[in-house]
């Protein structure tokens, strides 16, 4: 088991890397986008001397090269720092309210945990239901049913989210209004409201995630049944369902993982549309606000929120897919 | 007649008499009670209770139609009346304003409203680097001398007679003074309602307060909600499903849906929004106003309601003056659309045929682009040949607007004439999007501002809307309603407000549960 804790202190390692690498990468590409902050904000009533003023009081002025080692070096400070607009709102105050500004962690803290939540509920309903929507279509296998699942699955992921949101809303929340379709949840919400109301997104969700995990369920099953210790295990007389369970699930599990964990991560960073369908408060709405506004602190913060995101899934599927396999926990 | 709709109907007599007869009650009264639940676009998670950076409809909305005050109010048929201040007079040069304050008013954290907090929330807007679109308003003000606990008197550099109506405007909401810190951070003014939570980008809970100096008249509902739905698809579900009882800019593409509805009542008002083309009178050839009457010939105005905005709008004569104006111009001979006399002009002007450029973007108004190209084909029989260039939404007011010779735009409307005209149209006002500079019509802004004679006023700023008409460097096909739609459940007066959008966005304070 050394082995396996250099392995995550090296991928742990590795990580950070990655996430230096996309934080330039982020930076770079918000500035190359036309307009910045203070044009943005400004909008039409952008006079020069505004521009000017904002740009001056949010250092937007420096050389870029300055701008980004001065961010990186409060980061090291575990300071994510101040988002422009925040920062901006706190000129026109005033000197003295500026202290307790608002942090780019105080903005993303409430929001990230409304996208876990609804992360969470999704993949609460999603991993269970393809996971076994995959073991029944390798059971029967070429039968109507395998057919009837693989087709709705594909249909689904082939369809855009906005589309099978408007779909739910429509059967779910106008022609039977059992489920609202706006998800505006708050703080101070009890559990199951917020349930009630995070349902609707989180089926949209389960529609668009299923398919993946679901195919590759099948795939590596039947991948295995083709195995001579399948076979041995069929001529012993056992039931189907006890040999895909028992004999190959258990070998089939590693892409399954690493799938699910894709999938995962699909949910914390990919949700945007989602959110904006349903009005739901997550962290997807607020990067893009900031990104409309060139809010640079705060697009960084979220994007590596979505890298780390990334990063850790891929570590924990890899871990988890090492502890599934025999052959690899106890490496020669 | 081919098609009767419930408005015109109301309005007949006919339906009067029949509806009287069956004893359904014309008018209903307004009671209190009830929660009102709003679906409001405009929000952002930026937003705060500080006006001076209000501009949207969610936080005017919060701040001046739910929480805070002003002094001066605009009521729904256009008149100005007293909110914070109970009556004013002027001196005949309209250079010196006096305001009596009203009494006994206090604070939602019982501090009594006076003369103090007047001062010091207007101050708020011409402080050292202060940002305030409101700065204009209140710059001018040489002295502000408080002569009693609630009496003010304000003296201005030049004469203004439209002052009092310029303290209505939605940054000039009066906080209490020495905790104006505090005031922005928790939400406290003299409004109808105190705040309960706020959640900047996602929604507002007011509840009312327990006795209010606009009790009786104003302030029906027990709490309100907003909620932000800036995705138009959700805030139209959201209403259809019974979720909010009201939401803001309506889908045209689904409106037919809505009327559909037996629950859901479309509230639409002209007011002064208006969406414009302006060129730069400055560059050939626009300095030629003969090209400039070639062209303001050369626009279908009536097609671009029509299809533009789907007929929820009015044709406009290139004047920035609206129907939400004192003194608008309603019966002004139109322009009509005419190629020929676009070529007569343009021949006038030395062209047999003209080419020009014209700039376009979303980010002007919704259809920008598709306007410019209808525009490009009204012109062409005129032998005027308009080549769109589509630029990026992004950037498009500090790249394009005021930097380009022709491209399109759009104006939210002044409540006041001078406003509108010393905002875009005042030689050397930075927003002068045409580079207006016409020696009669700048001498004429001069003279209106001080004019305190209504029938004087009203010759002035005709005439100023003619001399737009017929040389001036903007195009301005339309106005642009403002289109919400209502729960009929809900009670309103008609018609409601037409400065700003939800009943001059002071729907909490007028609006009632049936």
């Amino acid at each position: 088991m050394a082995s396996m804790g250099r392995m995550i202190a090296q991928r742990l390692l590795l990580g950070l890397l990655t996430l230096f690498v996309v934080s330039i990468l982020i930076f770079l590409a918000v500035n190359a986008l036309p307009g910045d902050f203070a044009q943005a904000i400004l909008g039409q009533s952008a006079t020069p001397e505004a521009v000017e003023a904002i740009r001056r009081g949010l250092g937007l002025d420096q050389p870029l090269v300055t701008r980004y080692f001065q961010w990186l070096w409060r980061l090291l400070h575990g300071d994510l720092g101040v988002s422009f607009a925040q920062a901006n709102f706190a000129a026109y105050v005033g000197s003295a309210s500026s202290a307790e500004a608002i942090t780019v962690a105080d903005q993303i803290a409430p929001r990230f945990r409304n996208t876990l939540f609804l992360a969470g509920v999704t993949a609460a309903i999603a991993v269970p239901l393809s996971v076994s929507l995959g073991i029944l279509a390798a059971l029967y296998r070429g039968s109507i049913f395998d057919r009837g699942v693989n087709i709705a699955a594909l249909t689904a992921i082939s369809s855009p989210e906005f589309f099978l949101a408007y779909i739910l809303i429509l059967f779910l929340g106008v022609l039977n209004p059992v489920l609202p379709s706006l998800s505006n949840i708050y703080e101070g919400m009890s559990f199951g409201e917020r349930l009630l109301k995070t349902l609707l997104p989180a089926l949209t969700l389960t529609l668009v995630v299923t398919a993946h995990m679901m195919r590759m369920t099948r795939a590596a099953i039947i991948n295995l049944l083709a195995s001579p210790y399948i076979e041995m295990a069929r001529l012993k007389g056992m039931s189907p369902l006890r040999v895909i369970v028992r004999h190959a699930l258990p070998n089939a599990l590693a892409p399954i993982i690493n799938v699910i964990a894709i999938n995962l991560a699909y949910l914390v960073t990919g949700v945007v549309v989602v959110e904006v369908v349903f009005v739901y408060p997550g962290i997807g709405q607020l990067f893009v606000d900031s990104v409309k506004i060139r809010d640079i602190p705060v697009v960084q913060a979220c994007c590596l929120v979505f890298a780390a995101a990334y990063i850790l899934m891929n570590l924990l599927a890899d871990i988890l897919s090492i502890l599934s396999n025999p052959r690899l926990r106890h490496p020669k | 007649m081919s098609q009767i709709s419930r408005r015109g109907l109301l309005r007949t007599g006919v339906a009067a008499a029949v509806l009287s007869a069956t004893g359904l009650p014309l008018h209903a009264e307004p009671k209190r009670g009830g929660r009102l639940v709003v679906g409001l676009s405009g929000a952002n998670t930026s937003d705060s209770f500080d006006a001076r950076t209000h501009s949207d409809i969610f936080m005017i909305t919060v701040g001046q139609g739910t929480v805070f005050d002003c002094l001066t109010e605009v009521a729904a048929d256009g008149s100005l009346v007293g909110e914070l201040a109970e009556s004013w007079e002027a001196s005949p040069d309209a250079k010196v304003w006096t305001f009596n304050l009203r009494k006994g008013v206090t604070f939602h954290n019982g501090k009594p409203f006076g003369a103090d907090d007047v001062i010091e929330s207007l101050r708020m807007h011409v402080e050292e680097g202060a940002k305030s679109a409101a700065k204009p308003i209140v710059a001018p003000i040489t002295e502000m001398k408080k002569l009693g606990d609630h009496q003010i008197r304000f003296t201005l550099e030049a004469g203004n007679a439209d002052f009092p109506y310029l303290l209505s405007d939605y940054h000039l909401l009066i906080y209490p003074a020495g905790q104006i810190e505090e005031a922005i951070a928790k939400g406290i003014g003299t409004g109808l309602y105190r705040t309960v939570s706020f959640d900047p980008g996602v929604r507002f809970v007011g509840k009312r307060v327990d006795s209010h100096y606009k009790d009786g008249k104003a302030g029906w509902f027990d709490e309100v909600e907003y909620i932000a739905i800036n995705d138009t698809n959700a805030r139209m579900n959201a209403l259809m499903t019974g979720q909010v009882d009201a939401v803001n800019r309506i889908d045209f593409k689904t409106e037919a849906l809505m009327k559909a509805n037996p629950q859901i009542e479309i509230l639409e008002v002209t007011g002064n929004r208006h969406f414009t083309f302006p060129m730069l009178t400055k560059v050939p050839p626009f300095d030629n106003v003969d090209v400039r009457k070639a062209l303001k010939y050369a626009i279908n105005r009536e097609e671009m309601v029509k299809k533009i905005l789907q007929g929820h709008g009015r044709v406009a004569y290139d004047s920035p003056i609206g129907p939400a104006n004192q003194y608008f111009y309603a019966d002004m001979p139109p322009i009509p659309y005419d190629p020929d006399k676009a070529k007569f002009h343009l021949k006038k002007a030395g062209y047999d045929k003209l080419d020009i450029d014209l700039h376009a973007s979303s980010a002007a108004f919704d259809g920008a682009v598709d306007a410019a190209q209808l525009y490009q084909a009204s012109a062409r029989p005129a032998g005027i040949n308009i080549n769109v260039v589509q630029e990026p939404a992004d950037g498009y007011w500090s790249n394009v607007w005021l930097k380009k010779p022709f491209c399109a735009a759009y104006w939210g409307g002044r409540p006041t004439e001078d406003w509108m005209f010393s905002t875009a149209y005042k030689a050397g006002a930075p927003w002068n999007d045409s580079q207006w500079d016409d020696p009669e019509f700048q001498e004429l802004l001069k003279k209106g501002r001080s004019e305190l004679d209504s029938e004087k006023r009203r010759a002035i700023y005709y005439r100023m809307q003619e001399i737009l008409r017929d040389r001036g460097g903007v195009i301005i096909p339309m106005y642009a309603n403002f289109v919400q739609a209502v729960n009929t459940k809900i009670g309103h007066e008609n018609p409601i407000g037409n400065v700003s959008e939800m009943d001059n966005a002071r729907l909490a304070e007028r609006w009632w549960m049936k």
